[in-house]
């Protein structure tokens, strides 16, 4: 794993950058955004020390929050997403999990999309609901949440399959 | 004693994930309250630069119409000036020494500007360096877009008029009636003016203004016109739907208005605490 921390930083540099100066402002039918740079916490390996895990992602979401002038949402968001991500990892792969076999780029469509869309749409809803903030809004959250996590999840798919690795 | 040591290194995970959690909480609940989200702001030095590098190349793209609008502007200015350079006997004359004017006008660059949220900010390349303080009211040549919030050497963050925490002073152009500026989050074209008094007689397609109230504005800036009107649930106020002269998804350059009024007014107004 240590060799690949050059590709960790270069990934995380390069996921919001991209989110920053292009997904934030494209603004699809008025309000739709794709956030893609929670890739960074789904592609991390898997034996990762989880408190390390946790405080990557909770910078990961601060530098997000300090370009979007949004307070702790992001952050929020993030470290949630990776403190569940152990559990959603062992109810999408099972047993290939516990023994820590599992490699994103090898498993099938289906494993994938599942894991994809749990994470993003718990990440989406937590988001939503912080930056909103407001109950009397619900039908929003949900309208936002809802899709808002489909585009997500289209684009974070393709750029999954677009950068795959050829590891092998 | 043991027991407790062992305790934290065992859920050492969960205990870093709550700290983190609450952290990023008040961070949260900071941002939603007005005046108070400092220490996450887009004004710091990072991503102020990588804004404005950002800004230095999509700039090119809009210098045409930008060009358009200042012309149009300058025509508009031009137009009025007319009338006072016209006047045949000039009987008025202001000592301008000691006779300052009341309003100075700052320019200024929109580096990012939010429309999609429910608590929008738009970032401008000028701050205290430039003599911007917060409170100041935020112009464009159509009309208002917010006020400054929030100041760094050289950014400030304008609370937009599209922010569940604005509220602005506003009022009909041709009578005295007045209630505030808020938006609902539905649509960033169009924002909402509350409690008009129902004695107010209106029109669709009435101009919204800038009443001059308070020291941040002054009197006559433009904001849009009336869309739709409903008396609310108790009948005793007007909720009007105004159409917004800006759009606020294409905003390139601003003014920031500074008054030279401002601390006179305030002693004025609270003077016990300026004893």
């Amino acid at each position: 794993m240590n060799n690949n921390i050059p590709l960790y930083i270069g990934r995380f540099i390069s996921l919001v950058f991209v989110q920053v100066f292009i997904l934030n402002h494209i603004n699809f039918w008025g309000y739709l955004n794709p956030y893609i740079y929670i890739i960074f916490i789904l592609l991390s390996p898997i034996n990762i020390n989880k408190s390390l895990f946790l405080v990557l992602s909770f910078i990961l979401g601060i530098t997000i929050d300090l370009f979007g002038d949004s307070g702790g949402v992001h952050a929020t968001a993030c470290i949630s997403i990776a403190y569940l991500r152990p559990v959603i990892l062992r109810s999408v792969f099972g047993l290939s999990y516990e023994f820590q076999t599992v490699k994103l780029s090898k498993v099938n469509f289906g494993q994938r999309l599942a894991y994809v869309t749990l994470m993003v749409f718990i990440h989406h809803i937590i988001l939503f609901t912080l930056e909103i903030f407001n109950f009397s809004h619900i039908l929003l959250i949900a309208k936002k949440t809802l899709f808002s996590s489909l585009f997500s999840i289209i684009v974070i798919m393709l750029v999954l399959v677009l950068f795959r690795r050829k590891d092998s | 004693m043991q027991q407790i040591i062992n305790f934290l290194i065992r859920n050492k995970n969960f205990l870093l994930f709550l700290l983190l959690l609450f952290i990023s909480l008040v961070l949260t609940i900071q941002s939603h309250s007005y005046h108070k989200s400092k220490f996450i702001s887009s004004t710091n030095f990072l991503s102020g630069g990588v804004y404005g590098w950002r800004y230095s190349i999509s700039n090119y793209f809009g210098l045409k119409s930008e060009n358009e609008r200042l012309l149009e502007e300058n025509k508009l200015l031009r137009n009025q000036l007319s009338f006072f350079t016209t006047d045949t006997i000039q009987t008025k004359y202001t000592d301008t020494t000691s006779f300052d004017k009341p309003y100075h006008f700052i320019k200024g660059n929109v580096y990012k500007n939010d429309y999609s949220k429910i608590d929008n900010y738009i970032l401008i390349n000028k701050g205290e360096k430039d003599g911007i303080e917060p409170d100041m009211g935020v112009i464009t040549d159509k009309g208002i877009i917010g006020i400054v919030e929030n100041t760094s050497t050289n950014y400030s963050r304008v609370i937009s008029i599209l922010n569940s925490n604005s509220r602005i002073n506003a009022g009909l152009k041709k009578s005295n009636q007045y209630g505030s500026l808020v938006w609902n989050g539905k649509d960033p074209n169009i924002v909402q003016l509350e409690t008009v008094p129902r004695q107010a007689v209106l029109k669709k397609g009435d101009t919204i203004i800038t009443n001059g109230r308070s020291t941040i504005f002054p009197r006559g800036i433009g904001i849009g016109t009336i869309l739709n009107y409903e008396l609310d649930k108790n009948q005793s106020y007007f909720l009007i739907d105004v159409l917004l002269f800006n759009d606020m998804t294409d905003i390139g350059f601003v003014y920031t208005i500074k008054s030279n009024d401002t601390a006179e007014v305030r002693l004025l107004e609270n003077p016990k605490t300026n004893e």
